[in-house]
């Protein structure tokens, strides 16, 4: 009970985390029919900034400032970058995203050097929250969870009940409506991408301190939340979120529990020893292979349900 | 291209054009070794070698069939893994396989996982495609690690080339009998991807990657088009896969992960996806940029990325359409009128690029290296100290003088440029109609 209650807020935390990453992502990619390969990069860099801005000012002007900024360089990188490969189709914007994901990862290591730097939780938010069954729950993993929750309310408001937030739904859809009506679409575009880097830099602020800020951080979550998209349907934010939280939690139950198929066989009276054959695969555990499941699953909704999980219809 | 003048379709018994440029890559092949003896680069060339056989597999997907693939890593890595076990198993006297014959065993490695994987990534094009390749170099890159022992774990799986008896007093001991069996495999293997693009499967794909709809109109299963191709592709990036593990004499879970897909994508693109023979300069290009150069700095991999992203940007069909966009500009003999604005673009890039290097050298140097060697380095035959301004100064100014030169130059460049081209399009219009 105890296993399973705190395994399922550790999982709901880093799920919403996944979310705050593949929200953006999903919008950009909604939006503008670009996959940002450079998304994690973006995460990676808000991290480093918030490590650079709260040694100097502190974490709460790193909260704020951070995700701004690595938003302005977003924009930046669409107005100067994307808007001139745009013309050539979605394969090389992809390219291109591509290619800064080198670049940028190349530039933090220019920066801040090629080890891990120490950006620790500030202390403020480093006690317990609450203990339940003689384990206590930390309290940052509480904040990362509210922030999540903020934000995602913030989306929802600002997609559903502000002006710029109809213009981005029915920019879309119907982008040349949109332009025909006065509204830059261009701009929108710029502001959507900036929205969704800056969105990443968010959680590259929260998330740098609960895990490890190091130049590789941008690989290890990178490939996961393309995942994420594509499970939860291309292009669905609805599907983004439920995606998240269910790798989030699979992901942490799997790497707590050491149980294999011998384990397994071993409960209904059948042993397997060495020299069965096949014994390799048997004995894994499935913290073993919890670093393949989300991959797993990703094969197995595509064979299964090629839209994914909530979209609408098949690429 | 050599017959593009001629409209109507003629029985040639012998096209000259193909035999004199077919010949004149197996001298080139043949003579490389003589004309770089120096220190690595024997092993350079092998390298570039069994790239160029990859990156041409690759192009079977990106530039024949529009299809972008972030799992390519798979087939070469998972060839390489079962070339290096057959070489084992051959050393040991299990089986019996001359080491010639052993890309074989990686190309049906190669494609029999192509046939597997691709069942799944076909199914689907475009964005979707690409997610899901990255996804499945991922899942095989985390399995690698889980079964260390056809793997090898973190430290590979190492082998000896050098088993059996000697053939010819040929024992694949010395490098340069490596480089010649490479060579001998690059030019069966290029034929062999060129004489696809000639099968009707080769030009279903390009009608694939430039309007699927229609194709699927006229009666073709799209999806299987795209699978077949990628069972090919496959094969010979298995090929090549195995090639590397007989040059390296090691595979690690390098060969099977993103990083190497990665690579071959970028070196590709940089030569070019438009032309058959674009991804071969990408592939001295790319191993130029990250063997060579990355004996001189720590930055390369920076200057890989940038140059990527200046291509994709600014030249996207690559090298080779540049050099083919000249070489018709010369043909059509306008050469002499371009020359005067593309050589002072060229001199003020170069001069600019010059400002960025240093900077960014100087930069490394003093953000990585300047704690522990000191804050003085050599640059260019000059020592700099890159705590002092005078360093800083110099390469803005370099900078500046290349970007204002640039500026001044580029107009009149794009306005040659425009108007040599609209004339020789006008003109092969002309003679079309």
């Amino acid at each position: 009970m105890e296993f399973t209650f705190f395994s399922l807020l550790n999982g709901l935390s880093y799920g919403l985390m996944l979310f705050m990453l593949s929200s953006g992502l999903t919008l950009i990619f909604s939006m503008m029919g670009v996959l940002n390969f450079a998304h994690a990069s973006f995460y990676m860099v808000g991290a480093y900034l918030a490590y650079a801005i709260s040694s100097q000012i502190g974490f709460w002007p790193a909260l704020v400032i951070a995700p701004l900024l690595v938003g302005i360089i977003g924009a930046a990188v669409e107005r100067f970058g994307l808007r001139t490969v745009h013309k050539w189709g979605h394969i090389p914007e992809l390219l291109f995203t591509f290619g800064l994901s080198y670049v940028i990862v190349e530039v933090v290591q220019l920066i801040w050097g090629r080890a891990a730097v120490r950006y620790v939780i500030p202390p403020e938010l480093s006690g317990s929250l609450f203990t339940a069954y003689s384990t206590t729950f930390p309290m940052y993993r509480g904040f990362m969870m509210l922030i999540a929750l903020l934000m995602l309310l913030a989306i929802y408001l600002m997609l559903t009940r502000t002006r710029i937030g109809l213009v981005i739904q029915a920019a879309l859809t119907h982008p040349n409506t949109v332009e025909t009506l006065g509204h830059n679409v261009p701009r929108v575009f710029m502001l959507v991408f900036g929205g969704g880097c800056a969105l990443a830099g968010l959680a590259g602020v929260i998330g740098g301190n609960a895990f490890v800020t190091e130049p590789s951080m941008a690989a290890t979550v990178g490939s996961i939340i393309f995942v994420v998209v594509v499970v939860g349907g291309m292009g669905s934010l609805a599907g983004a979120f439920f995606a998240s939280l269910l790798i989030g939690v699979m992901q942490t139950f799997a790497v707590a529990l050491d149980n294999s198929l011998v384990t397994l066989f071993g409960r209904f009276g059948v042993d397997f020893t060495p020299d069965t054959p096949g014994y390799e695969v048997l004995k894994l555990s499935i913290s073993d292979v919890a670093p393949i499941l989300p991959y797993l699953l990703l094969v197995l909704i595509l064979i299964f349900r090629p839209m994914g999980l909530m979209g609408k219809r098949e690429g | 291209m050599m017959t593009s003048n001629t409209t109507t379709m003629k029985y040639s018994p012998l096209n000259l054009g193909r035999w004199l440029i077919w010949s004149f890559f197996a001298l080139v092949l043949i003579i490389a070794p003589m004309i770089f003896d120096k220190g690595a680069s024997l092993s350079i060339l092998s390298q570039m070698g069994t790239i160029m056989i990859f990156a041409l597999a690759y192009n079977m997907l990106l530039g024949q069939g529009g299809m972008l693939s972030f799992g390519h890593a798979v087939y070469s890595g998972l060839g390489a893994y079962f070339a290096i076990h057959a070489m084992n198993l051959a050393g040991n006297g299990a089986i019996w396989m001359p080491l010639p014959l052993i890309p074989l065993i990686g190309g049906v490695a190669g494609m029999f996982f192509g046939v597997l994987f691709g069942y799944v990534t076909t199914k689907k094009s475009g964005t979707t495609f690409a997610m899901i390749t990255l996804g499945i170099v991922e899942l095989v890159h985390a399995c690698s690690l889980m079964f260390p022992g056809f793997f090898g774990g973190e430290g590979g799986i190492a082998s000896n080339r050098v088993y059996g008896e000697p053939f010819l007093g040929i024992t694949y001991g010395p490098q340069i009998q490596v480089y010649y069996l490479i060579a001998f495999w690059l030019f069966i293997s290029t034929i062999g991807m060129y004489a696809f693009t000639q099968t009707p499967l080769g030009r279903v794909i390009n009608a694939v990657r430039d309007n699927p709809e229609r194709v699927e109109f006229i009666g073709y299963n799209t999806q299987r088009v795209r699978y077949m191709t990628l069972i090919l592709s496959a094969f010979f990036c298995g090929i090549s896969g195995a090639l590397a593990a007989i040059n390296f004499e090691i595979v690690t879970d390098e060969n099977v992960s993103a990083f190497r897909s990665g690579a071959v994508l970028l070196f590709t693109f940089i030569g070019g996806v438009g032309f058959f023979f674009g991804p071969i300069l990408g592939a001295i290009v790319g191993i130029f940029l990250t063997v060579v150069l990355g004996d001189f700095t720590k930055a390369w991999l920076l200057y890989l990325g940038a140059f990527f992203i200046i291509v994709v940007m600014y030249a996207p069909g690559g090298l080779a359409s540049l050099i083919m966009l000249n070489l018709r500009v010369a043909k059509f003999g306008r050469f002499k009128r371009i020359f005067p604005s593309l050589a002072a673009v060229s001199v003020s890039s170069v001069i600019m690029l010059l400002g960025v290097v240093l900077f960014i050298e100087m930069l490394y140097h003093f953000t990585l290296e300047s704690l522990s060697y000191g804050t003085e380095r050599q640059l260019f035959g000059f020592t700099v100290d890159t705590a002092a301004p005078t360093g800083w100064l110099v390469a803005g100014a370099i900078f500046i003088v290349g970007l204002v030169f640039f500026r001044m130059t580029k107009k009149s460049f794009q306005l040659v440029w425009g108007d040599v081209n609209t004339e020789i399009e006008e003109l092969i219009k002309g003679g079309k109609a």
